[in-house]
């Protein structure tokens, strides 16, 4: 290849390659290798997923109920999601159903993931592609008061608190040892913010990174810890007791207003703290319109926060479903995650192999055999790679294709559907946003736009949590305590031979879970998870997939310095350990390890 | 070689008495007195901060967000002040090139000075190429820091034991740290994740003595796994009693009775969960009405079902075997007869040791 159209992109990569390898800020490690021409613009663009677990080979045979352990541990940042969409799976297949407590319960931990893995992935993992560290030193405390004052009201804006911040990070640095901001880009031109505002966001980095671990203790209420809290098929495991004997051993009043005041707390930094920052940082990045990738072309949600238990259909999903293809914004598909023509994963480009690998297979039907071999024009060796060769197979993500299309899937995808379907919760702060900004609604699709939704849909998440917390107090007030239906715990009560799928959206995006359970034990289990989709390779159409398309046209300030390249990765909040799965129907057991 | 605070001012052409200005200036920030301005100078004289290098292997990520929710020490407090974490995948701003050079720049400036952390674990199949880095093995990488490391930490049970990941079939040969590394002690902190609080004990325990904590013959520092979490669990009296939940959300569940014939898996499994607890002290596993998984065990995946109750409790002893007891679990007993058995076993055992079972309101 030289030149290739695909999806409105002419791929060249002709001009100088640039390999980032790893890619840090993210959840596991990738690679991207891109072809900048004569101006630093990037024409062509390579995403490997570098690891590989197998997961679901190690899912075979096992007890269906304990599968949400094993799936949980597919990702530790998004913890949980992968849990809630497996007792959902094994719930649909068994036919189980769960009480409504139990309903609002998952909803409240559901919504609690999506603050926190919000807050984390826009403070920890994505602010330093905007905010420049080393420039914070230069600000004068007093106009990032003023700053800070302008944007909100939140109590710790004074000049003294910016300038005590300040000489911390001033000692910091002094002290010749940078820790986790060695090699940083800073001062690269890229970086837009004045001295004042990088010196609040810095302070709000350390701030959050303090809050981040109160969000959460709704999880250790409900689940017992984070990360990886306890899940159950049927219900929740925590019983709810409020004034009987051994109510201290239960969800009592004392815990119902531990949730509560966290809840609070969490809406309040949300809307005073990290809305805030994320207006001001997009106010001066706000011609930086790089990154949209297919995002106005192709975007795909499941849908998820059933408002009714056992109801997952659309209406009532409160987070928005359906797909949009080919720039069409005026058709919102139904997307079925049991019809086999739509969801199919094809591995032309993966280190995976199939009989047929012009074809894709549905999850149910999912095959995997990993086949890790690098194409002829591969520089370096097989165990060191200078350069990957993208027209053979370059990753250990496979390709998912809904109906033959890549798909974008995120906060942003909710959002557009959100919008296109007219859904005042997710069409009114976008439009809000866009007016502050005084930007048309286009500016959506890039990677500021996808940086933004996560942002709109943190703060829609934490006062979603109030209206659920609201919802468990009423049932409590009628009597209804109920948190687990066992009338299907015994495996004696299950049928031969069932197939079921769960899905959430998970805080990157959709989130599907295929399970096949013959005899009670798992037969099969396959997860097709965001950052599959976001990440996938080429198909076997040479349809690149979404992080490379998002890439594209996009110039460099320094090529030498990727800055513009996390910035654009981490938009969609890259999570590698979940990327990467297989299903085998005869996976073997290799119980000898040889050490090299 | 190694520059201190103190060094780098000098560097600068900061005087004395500026540096001992600035010390005042950080006593009184600090809200100390006078007198702990020559110990935060001797200490800004004289030690730089301990360098971090903490690489990860095929995880989930677990551990450092486990590690980040430490509330005593807090994340921040550890990353700016006690310790310098030089490299994280997960939190550094460097990527590629940059990030990697960062690696060689402190193997040879703190030579047997550094400690690696390492999360998760090298995969050995394919020649180490399901865990890629810099376009090589992860297990090249984690060779090469250890060499010249001060202390390895296993953080987590990918580290430790292998777990998810190297569960039966374990189609990556995946392997725990102290198979490939053989040469030296490598400390296990074990938990998928271990708690928070664990975490940040063991290293700034390390920082603060200047030592490796006392570890168990499995490699685990004795303070926080040196006990079952059935040991010190505050359902135990209703253990003893024989009081059960016996279905989820049943009488006994919304009493917070004992969760053992629920699958818990407490009775065999080391760790400070009871105790110390998740999250700040709110609460762990079993307190929020699920039994434990038993996570910092090794190979806890293949055990059978979680919900299969502990049937072998026979060995029951508090620290006799804590080094010798694995996870014994045979699926599918009678609940009765277990659970008789193991009332009775301790029963026995308290009779005829005496040792430290904890007695209740201890």
């Amino acid at each position: 290849m030289t030149r290739h159209e695909t999806q409105g992109f002419t791929l060249d990569d002709t001009g100088r390659r640039i390999v980032v390898d790893p890619v840090t800020r993210i959840e596991g490690y990738m690679r991207v290798e891109v072809n900048v021409d004569e101006n630093n613009v990037i024409r062509n663009a390579v995403s490997t997923g570098t690891l590989w677990r197998g997961l679901e080979v190690i899912l075979k045979g096992r007890d269906p109920r304990d599968a949400w352990a094993f799936t949980q541990r597919i990702c530790g940042v998004c913890t949980g999601t992968h849990a809630l969409a497996s007792v959902r799976a094994v719930e649909n297949a068994l036919g189980i159903t769960i009480p409504d407590n139990a309903n609002i319960i998952r909803n409240l931990m559901q919504l609690c993931l999506q603050v926190h893995d919000h807050l984390v992935h826009f403070y920890h993992l994505h602010a330093l592609d905007w905010v420049d560290v080393v420039s914070a030193l230069d600000a004068d405390p007093r106009t990032t008061s003023e700053l800070a004052q302008s944007l909100s009201d939140w109590p710790l804006s004074s000049p003294g608190y910016f300038r005590d911040i300040q000489n911390r990070l001033k000692a910091f640095v002094a002290s010749g040892q940078l820790g986790l901001f060695t090699n940083g880009y800073w001062g690269n031109p890229a970086y837009r913010l004045p001295a004042d505002a990088n010196l609040m966001a810095v302070a709000h980095y350390l701030e959050a990174l303090d809050f981040q671990k109160e969000i959460v203790k709704i999880h250790t209420v409900f689940g017992g810890k984070n990360p990886h809290p306890n899940w159950l098929v049927g219900g929740v495991p925590c019983a709810i007791n409020l004034d009987g004997v051994g109510a201290v051993g239960a969800v009592n009043m004392e815990r119902l207003n531990l949730v509560k005041s966290i809840i609070e707390r969490t809406i309040e930094f949300v809307d005073k703290v990290y809305i805030p920052d994320l207006t001001a940082i997009a106010g001066f990045y706000r011609d930086w319109q790089y990154g949209g990738g297919i995002s106005s072309q192709c975007l795909l949600a499941y849908g998820d926060i059933p408002v009714r238990a056992n109801d997952y259909g659309p209406d009532s999903l409160l987070m928005p479903h359906g797909a949009i293809i080919n720039g069409d914004l005026s058709t919102v598909h139904d997307v079925d995650l049991s019809d086999p023509e739509q969801i199919q994963e094809f591995v032309s480009h993966s280190w995976y192999t199939y009989p047929d690998e012009t074809r894709g297979l549905h999850p149910w039907d999912g095959l995997t055999e990993p086949d890790f071999q690098l194409g002829p024009n591969t520089k370096g060796t097989r165990t060191k790679i200078e350069q990957i060769d993208e027209n053979a197979k370059y990753s250990w993500i496979k390709s998912p294709r809904w109906r033959g299309h890549p798909m974008e899937v995120g906060p942003l995808a909710r959002f557009v559907i959100g919008h296109v379907r007219g859904n005042p919760e997710f069409k009114e702060p976008v439009d809000r946003l866009l007016r502050t900004l005084d930007l048309p609604l286009e500016a959506i699709f890039s990677t500021l736009g996808r940086t933004a939704a996560r942002g709109l849909e943190a703060s829609w998440a934490a006062h979603k949590m109030a209206w659920f917390f609201d919802r468990l107090i009423s049932n409590l007030k009628a009597g209804d305590t109920a948190t687990a239906n066992t009338e299907r715990w015994d495996p004696a009560t299950w049928p031969d031979d069932v197939k079921g799928y769960g899905f959430t959206e998970a805080p990157r995006g959709a989130l599907g879970h295929w399970i096949h359970i013959r005899d009670r034990k798992i037969e099969n289990y396959q997860a097709v998870v965001p950052t599959t989709w976001n990440g996938s390779p080429r198909d076997p159409q040479g349809q690149i997939g979404p992080f490379e398309a998002a890439l594209m046209n996009t110039p460099l300030a320094k090529a030498d310095e990727p800055l513009e390249i996390l910035r654009t990765l981490h938009s969609f909040d890259p999570c590698l350990a979940c990327s990467s799965h297989v299903l085998s129907p005869d996976g073997q057991e290799m119980a000898t390890v040889t050490v090299r | 070689m190694n520059e201190t605070f103190y060094d780098v001012l000098r560097r600068q052409g900061i005087t004395r008495r500026s540096f001992m200005k600035f010390c005042s200036l950080m006593a009184a920030s600090m809200g100390l007195g006078a007198g702990a301005v020559p110990k935060i100078a001797h200490a800004l004289e004289t030690k730089p901060r301990t360098p971090v290098l903490w690489i990860h292997g095929l995880e989930c990520t677990c551990c450092t967000e486990s590690f980040i929710r430490s509330a005593h020490p807090l994340a921040k407090d550890v990353l700016l002040s006690m310790l310098s974490l030089d490299y994280d995948d997960t939190l550094m701003a460097a990527a590629g090139h940059q990030a990697e050079s960062i690696l060689d720049t402190i193997r040879e400036k703190y030579k047997g000075n550094y400690i690696l952390a390492v999360e998760g674990n090298p995969p050995l199949g394919e020649e180490g190429m399901y865990a890629i880095q810099g376009g090589r093995p992860f297990v090249d990488k984690l060779r090469e820091c250890a060499a010249d490391a001060k202390h390895i930490i296993a953080w987590g049970s990918c580290a430790s034991w292998g777990c998810v990941q190297a569960a039966r079939p374990n189609p990556t040969q995946a392997t725990p740290v102290h198979k490939v590394i053989t040469d030296r002690p490598v400390i296990k902190v074990p938990g998928c994740p271990p708690i928070a609080e664990v975490m940040t004990a063991v290293i700034t325990y390390m920082l603060t003595f200047d030592r490796a904590p006392e570890l168990d013959r499995m490699g685990r520092p004795k303070m926080f796994y040196s006990q079952r979490i059935h040991d010190k669990c505050y359902r135990r009296p209703h253990f003893d009693a024989g009081q059960y939940v016996e279905a989820w959300d049943d009488e006994g569940a919304r009493k917070g009775y004992c969760l053992y014939k629920m699958g818990c898996k407490g009775p065999t499994t080391y760790n400070a969960c009871s105790t110390t607890r998740w999250n700040e002290g709110v609460s762990f596993p079993i307190q929020s009405g699920h039994g434990c998984l038993g996570c910092s065990e090794h190979d806890f995946w293949d055990q059978g079902s979680f919900y299969n109750r502990v049937a072998n409790l026979s060995q029951f002893g508090v620290e006799a075997n804590a080094d010798t007891i694995g996870m014994t679990i045979a699926a599918g007993v009678g609940a009765g007869i277990a659970a008789h058995a193991a009332v009775s076993a301790v029963v026995r055992y308290r009779g005829k040791t005496g040792i430290d079972v904890p007695e209740h309101g201890e």
